[in-house]
């Protein structure tokens, strides 16, 4: 590969400077963090395009046209403008929290790509054994920016939006941390590369074991990233931009780099956890013909299209449906996500109980190996799927019996045709209810 | 209305559970210069007050030092949004308190456009109430259909918005040469589309539990308020001013009035929603039975009406637009007073709002559909 080549000539003119713990464990993550700020800088600015696109073919109209071909110089030329822009606080704002709120919102977002697994090998910038944890953490942090940018504002709708942005997120944190336990009980790791790894080894991504957490997974990504139909923290017909209703220019921009970064990086999760992440089948082939450095590449793009598919269904979402309300939204936060990741969790562990229990019964033999994750034979493949998928219904009848008395539960039967009547010309029917 | 009580000292915010909101003038989603006061209690709407007249133009006034002809153009300005239906209210009154004969074909072509009217005020209606529930995507949707209406206006009147469509006596050229091709292609293709706005929205179930329950209106409340236009229809009063006291062709129409059950945003929805259909079919069969001959009527040099006062209202897309006209026998009138629907309509606010959540005050202002050019006047 001559395209690759660069890399190993630059290990070689580095092993004259360093030695070579200096170069794996200082310099190559300085390059790998640099070029993964970059691109994924680039990313978040290319999905703002991307919706603007998605969202204008939607609409019947075209979309950004005039910057660029196609518009696709629109993303630098409104970084420009927005860069040149005044940086303006308001004057009884908190000044210094009001200052550093969008950067602690930036910054928990792109720390969270250090253990992304973009690939194998030296796709990755850190391989970290509580990799998953780490994630969660560090999203988490994000929701303090969006509370001290709406208290620090001043303002009564950055206020409430803080409040709102504060309860959604810390309830909809646990809906996504459970809602992940399924699928690490299959991985015995919560090292991300090892969970790719563990579907890899297997052949199969866990998306079809788990069915229900990957849709909980899903919903709750959406709620935890404030993005329609949940983006009540920034509802504009109703809190004007809610959170970030003071902030302009530069410092504005950031929150929304935030936004579409931990889009990037839930989707970049719900890749890694359920879809194989860079695993693709047969790319295993490319490593057993030499290619290692085609195969890394081969599998960067397959991760690439993978978490870009999670980001349309993001946008295609935005652009479908109308905002829950505040109470609703928290309705299906404790009523309805929580229950069935608990329910999830107790249907995995079954799942993975009966197939433990039937290795070896009568000569049946479910399990491979317990090595690199749950290795399952087809028989235990087959089990799995199948109490995964009966998981899905198994979870619906219940939390419809949980919500059976709940107001919104019925809507549908609610529904009312209106009637018609062709009153009489010339003669006022005005009594009520005629 | 009575004022909210705001607190002002910090001992009364920090004792005090409620927070005062001002919503507006400059608000995305109060449709206009629509100032609410609202009084908070997280949440929770326990008060509202509004605070209108940043739109006022003092039209009724101005009204008194023109002549009969030349207030037509203010009307068009009450309700921007259906500037053809409000210029008629104007004219019809002048012409009835006269008598002046005016040709049919003047009264068809007069229902046919006031009807492609009423969708395009309904249309941005759909439009506006769904952007603020959330769902862009409809707004520009129903923006392509309005469109194809403001197309036939301006081949028409010229205008797009602000036409001035009437005249005393009828109207100020016969329809253009492809208006019966125009108009019957858009009753063609409006049922299909429509559709496809009811399939994202009626059965969506963060649609249904936005609307259905919020903003209920009981129908002895809306009659006593004063509601009219679809407002009062989604209650369940079977009251439109085309049936009860036609005017201009509506008394050759066979048309339906749809009625709600509940009152709440969800009935008004459907019911606006079926109005537009019914519309569609008055400008089917009118377009059928139009005339031919003059549109428009020997006029005297001078309008002059007869001294006394007058009263005329017709089912405007908001509500029953009325105008009381006092005339003292010279060439301007004594006394323009304007029954402003959305202005009454927007009385029933409070009523629907308190103890609801912040985000339903938007659906509600939302489903009373106001204009704020014709409740500050």
């Amino acid at each position: 590969m001559l395209l690759l080549g660069p890399i190993n000539v630059l290990n070689d003119l580095l092993l004259k400077a360093f030695s070579q713990e200096t170069i794996t464990f200082f310099i190559w993550p300085l390059i790998q963090i640099g070029l993964v700020v970059t691109l994924v800088a680039l990313w978040v600015a290319y999905a703002t395009y991307l919706e603007r696109k998605i969202s204008a073919f939607m609409q019947a109209r075209l979309g950004p046209m005039r910057v660029g071909p196609w518009g696709l110089l629109q993303p630098i030329a409104d970084g420009l403008k927005l860069l040149t822009k005044e940086d303006f606080i308001p004057d009884k704002a908190d000044r210094w929290i009001f200052f550093f709120a969008p950067y602690i919102a930036v910054a928990s977002a792109f720390i969270v790509f250090s253990v992304i697994p973009f690939g194998p090998d030296w796709a990755v910038i850190a391989d970290v054994n509580i990799g998953l944890l780490l994630v969660l953490a560090v999203s988490s942090v994000g929701v303090l920016a969006l509370i001290l940018a709406g208290w620090s504002s001043n303002s009564k709708y950055a206020l409430l939006g803080g409040l709102r942005s504060s309860a959604q997120m810390v309830s909809y944190e646990v809906a996504m941390g459970l809602s992940l336990i399924g699928a690490l009980m299959f991985a015995r790791t919560l090292s991300l590369s090892g969970i790719v790894a563990a579907q890899a080894s297997d052949s199969i991504w866990f998306l079809v074991y788990q069915p229900t957490g990957f849709f909980l997974f899903l919903i709750s990504g959406i709620a935890e990233n404030n993005r329609a139909p949940f983006d009540l923290p920034e509802a504009e017909s109703e809190l004007v931009a809610g959170f970030h209703t003071e902030y302009s220019g530069m410092r504005w921009s950031l929150f929304f780099m935030a936004e579409y970064a931990a889009m990037v990086v839930v989707s970049a999760v719900a890749t890694t956890v359920y879809l194989g992440g860079w695993y693709f089948p047969f790319v295993y082939r490319l490593e057993a013909a030499g290619q290692h450095n085609l195969f890394v590449f081969v599998s960067l793009l397959v991760f690439l299209v993978k978490t870009s598919i999670i980001l349309y269904v993001y946008f295609w979402l935005r652009w479908t449906l109308p905002r829950f309300r505040y109470d609703q939204l928290m309705d299906i936060g404790w009523k309805w996500l929580i229950p069935s990741a608990l329910i999830n969790i107790v249907l995995s562990g079954f799942a993975i109980f009966v197939v433990q229990a039937l290795d070896g019964w009568r000569g049946i033999n479910t399990i491979e190996s317990l090595e690199r994750g749950l290795n399952l034979t087809a028989t235990g493949k087959g089990i799995m799927i199948a109490i995964g998928v009966a998981g899905l219904f198994i979870t619906a009848g219940l939390l419809a019996r949980i919500n059976w008395r709940s107001r919104d539960f019925h809507l549908k039967t609610q529904r009312r045709n209106i009637r018609l009547v062709n009153v009489p010309k010339g003669k006022p029917a005005v009594q009520p209810g005629s | 209305m009575h004022q909210v009580e705001i607190a002002t000292t910090q001992e009364t915010l920090l004792d005090s559970p409620e927070m005062v909101l001002n919503m507006g003038p400059q608000h995305p989603s109060t449709h206009g210069v629509l100032r609410i006061i609202l009084k908070l209690d997280g949440e929770t709407v326990i008060d509202l007050d509004c605070d209108i007249g940043y739109l006022h133009r003092g039209m009724e006034k101005i009204s008194e030092n023109r002549m009969y002809t030349q207030i037509a153009p203010y009307w068009d300005r009450l309700d921007y949004i259906a500037a053809v239906s409000n210029g008629l209210v104007w004219v019809e009154t002048v012409e009835q308190m006269m008598g002046l004969p005016v040709p049919p074909r003047a009264h068809y072509l007069r229902t046919i456009l006031t009807e492609l009217n009423r969708i395009a005020s309904h249309l941005l209606w759909l439009a506006t109430h769904a952007l603020d529930i959330g769902a862009v995507t409809v707004l520009l949707w129903a923006l392509r259909e309005r469109e194809e209406i403001l197309k036939i206006f301006e081949r028409q009147f010229g205008a797009r918005l602000t036409c001035h469509a009437w005249r005393v006596g009828g109207m100020p050229n016969d329809a253009y040469d492809d208006f019966n091709k125009d108009v019957r292609q858009f009753v063609n293709n409006f049922p299909k589309r429509l559709e496809e706005y009811e399939t994202v929205l009626s059965e969506n179930r963060i649609w249904l539990s936005r609307t259905v329950g919020i903003g209920v209106i009981s129908a002895e409340d809306a009659i006593a308020i004063g509601l009219s236009g679809p407002a009062l229809r989604g209650s369940g009063v079977a009251w439109d001013v085309r049936k009860s006291r036609p005017y201009a062709a509506y008394a050759d129409m066979d048309f339906d009035i749809p009625l709600g059950e509940n009152g709440d945003t969800y009935d008004r929805y459907l019911v606006r929603l079926e109005e537009m259909r019914q519309s569609r079919r008055i400008i089917d069969q009118a377009l059928e039975k139009l005339p031919d001959g003059p549109v428009n009527a020997k006029l005297p040099k001078i309008v002059k009406p007869p001294v006394g006062d007058y009263y005329h209202s017709i089912e405007g897309p908001k509500g029953e637009i009325g105008c009381y006209l006092v005339s003292d026998g010279t060439a301007q009138p004594w006394r323009v007073r304007v029954r402003p629907p959305s202005f009454i309509n927007l009385q029933a606010l409070k009523q629907m709002c308190v103890g609801h959540l912040v985000a339903d005050v938007v659906a509600i202002i939302g489903t009373l559909d106001i204009v704020l050019g014709e409740i500050d006047r």
